[in-house]
């Protein structure tokens, strides 16, 4: 029998036709939407005079632009209330499942997506925003998709796609201590670029990869993305349905066990070949920060910033170009420069394991008198577990703000906007130029680290600040 | 929705030899509040374009009329991040229809093929050939050809094909889209969801 991939079996499970010289024709098990990429997908439908195929395979929550404060009252931002008040609208219409601002499970897409159980292995799932690639922490297919795609999962459920070549990235070994998930993704991305995936469907294996969390797992396949990549996806195991069990969309009773015996075949067969393989040791990453203006752009936070020896051209200038935003100069180090933000949120570490790991870290301490703090849960659910765990209250006593779930300054279409030229440690998952507000300077980097620069006001390793 | 037919463009191009430019600078997210497809031109590398202020940066290539015309051809790895086809709505609301690099991001791509951008996938050199060609002389003229999947230097002649699959090439040629073609479809596919 032929030798198939992860990918492979779920792909290929997934083709109602393949167009001859064309692309696949995809079904779509999956798909969620938010207020700021449907409004026109749902407009072209009304202009075409059609309506929304299987409504009950769509889930919608407003998220992008909400504002991350006063959440029981009228937005605002007249645009931004307009957009929001047109998802509601919608989703009445068609009979569109929503998860409301206010409502017990609002909250960023990707990470209410997984709480309801809502992602299981072997579906395929899209949505209009790129991260929709975290939803493969649980072995599913997920990508995110233009408009013009929302559109037609809503029309037909389907889309139009080639399959993408096959890449496996292994990382063995054993993390060290202040060593996270998002280290390792900013650790790759750092070693093959914000392009070097590109083309690939990525799966993320290995001892490394197979005894992280869940949460963590999906910080890893959230940001494939980053690298280029179509997507990245981690084999089910005993980690991801002890995470599923319970959940209110997870199958319950026989259908649970005729579940589970399904999700254990979704694997890599031994032998099956992938179009790139990549192998790390764990060993080999350290805290990781980014310095430049896209995530390929990161260094270990006690290493120095590349010079440009070796670089000319275009490529020269694009660095150059990046640094003079950032404020930095070639061959300098980040460690002990002053910085005025920390953002904890994004559905890259806004979940409840990442607000643990911050409330553990600052427990007792005070933040530097130059920060401002910001933490925002993913979801209502995490607030309100963070809550009952008292994290809260440690994070306040910190000195942290703690804001109302939604994606805030991740892309800083709300009200959460970063100054220009202030420098922000956000643990979401992109630097580019203005990502947190024109002008801000954004270095990415884990939980912990930005725990650690909370508390210093600097760039600091978290693992100095552990140590004493 | 159909589309403009594409077939044969000839035009001047607007240089921008940046690396990496990703979706935020094309529009960034403040701009994507629309809830129709208007006016995104107005917008496109908006923080590049203008100032805090509003006025235009006098060294940003969209603001030197030295360049003009339907053609952008960018640095590698342009349209990496955000998935937002506002990106390429904003393209096309300027007035592109062809976008030409040495290479794309995977996203990006397709939602130029779903409104009908034409993505043009050159090698490097044949990128620096373009670029060098368009700074020595703004007003040359560059053929995008679709039937015959050609670019063209029209000065020199010189040309790269490129490629694109055959599904595509004719939705672009004939301004079709893919719901046209999977509404067509529509009991195929629920008899495959029904099968699931």
């Amino acid at each position: 029998m032929e030798k198939t991939t992860l990918f492979d079996k779920i792909w290929d499970s997934h083709v109602v036709k393949s167009v001859p010289a064309g692309p696949d024709v995809f079904f779509i098990d999956k798909h969620f939407i938010h207020e700021v990429t449907s409004p026109v997908a749902f407009l072209n439908l009304e202009k075409r005079g059609i309506t929304v195929k299987y409504p009950e395979k769509t889930i919608a929550t407003p998220d992008h632009n909400v504002p991350t404060v006063d959440q029981d009252q009228t937005i605002k931002d007249k645009l931004s209330r307009m957009q929001v008040e047109r998802l509601r609208e919608n989703c009445k219409r068609y009979g569109i499942e929503l998860h409301d601002l206010g409502s017990a499970h609002h909250g960023i897409v990707h990470v209410i997506g997984p709480e309801l159980g809502v992602t299981q292995p072997g579906m395929t799932i899209v949505c209009g925003d790129s991260h929709t690639s975290t939803h493969g922490a649980f072995g599913a297919i997920a990508f995110g998709i233009g408009t013009s795609e929302v559109e037609m999962v809503l029309a037909t459920q389907c889309i139009m796609q080639s399959k993408a070549k096959k890449m496996r990235i292994s990382v063995n070994g054993t993390l060290g201590s202040g060593v996270t998930s998002k280290d390792i993704i900013l650790y790759i991305i750092s070693k093959i670029s914000a392009a070097g995936a590109t083309g690939y469907f990525v799966e993320y294996a290995g001892s490394a990869i197979q005894s992280l969390s869940m949460e963590a797992r999906m910080t890893i396949c959230n940001m494939s993305i980053e690298m280029g990549a179509r997507g990245g996806l981690i084999a089910p195991d005993e980690t991801t349905f002890d995470y599923l069990k319970g959940k209110r969309y997870s199958p319950k009773g026989e259908a649970w066990d005729k579940a589970v015996a399904y999700w254990k075949t979704l694997k890599t067969d031994e032998g099956a070949i992938f179009d790139e393989e990549l192998v790390f040791d764990a060993a080999d990453i350290e805290p990781m920060i980014t310095y430049g203006t896209n995530p390929g752009m990161g260094i270990k936070v006690v290493g120095n910033i590349p010079t440009t020896e070796g670089m000319e051209g275009s490529n020269k200038t694009s660095y150059l170009k990046s640094l003079d935003y950032m404020g930095f100069a070639p061959g300098e180090a980040v460690q002990g420069k002053l910085v005025d933000y920390v953002f904890v949120g994004s559905c890259t570490n806004g979940r409840i394991e990442d607000i643990r790991s911050v409330a553990q870290f600052v427990k007792g301490h005070k933040k530097a008198d130059n920060i401002t703090a910001w933490i925002v849960p993913g979801s209502r659910e995490v607030e309100k577990m963070a809550h009952e765990e008292g994290l809260v209250k440690i994070l306040e006593e910190a000195g942290f703000e703690l804001r109302q779930p939604g994606c805030s300054a991740c892309l800083a279409m709300n009200d959460d906007k970063i100054p220009s030229g202030k420098y922000a440690v956000s643990t979401s998952n992109r630097n580019f130029e203005g990502r947190q507000g024109p002008g801000a300077r954004t270095m990415l980097a884990s939980p912990l680290t930005v725990a650690a620069v909370a508390i210093t006001g600097r760039i600091t390793d978290p693992r100095e600040v552990f140590e004493n | 929705m159909a589309y403009d037919k594409f077939t044969v463009l000839r035009s001047t191009a607007v240089p921008l030899p940046t690396e990496n430019v990703d979706t935020d600078q094309i529009i960034p997210a403040r701009f994507l509040k629309a809830t129709e497809r208007e006016g995104f031109g107005d917008n496109l590398f908006r923080d590049w374009r203008y100032d805090v202020e509003g006025n235009p940066k006098k060294d940003f290539v969209l603001n030197d009329s030295t360049y003009s015309g339907k053609i952008l051809v960018s640095g590698k790895n342009f349209g990496s991040g955000s998935s937002r086809e506002h990106a390429v709505w904003a393209i096309y609301d300027y007035g592109f229809r062809c976008v030409v690099s040495s290479f794309f991001a995977d996203i990006f791509k397709n939602n130029c093929l779903n409104i009908g951008v034409l993505p043009v996938t050159v090698s490097a050199e044949f990128a620096d050939k373009l670029f060098a060609a368009i700074q020595a002389d703004p007003k040359t003229e560059i053929e995008v050809n679709l039937p015959e999947q050609k670019i063209k230097l029209l000065a020199t002649g010189e040309f790269e094909t490129f490629d694109i699959n055959e599904y595509k090439k004719d939705n672009m040629q004939n301004g079709f889209d893919d719901i046209d073609y999977l509404l067509n479809m529509s009991s195929e596919i629920d008899a495959f969801a029904a099968s699931k």
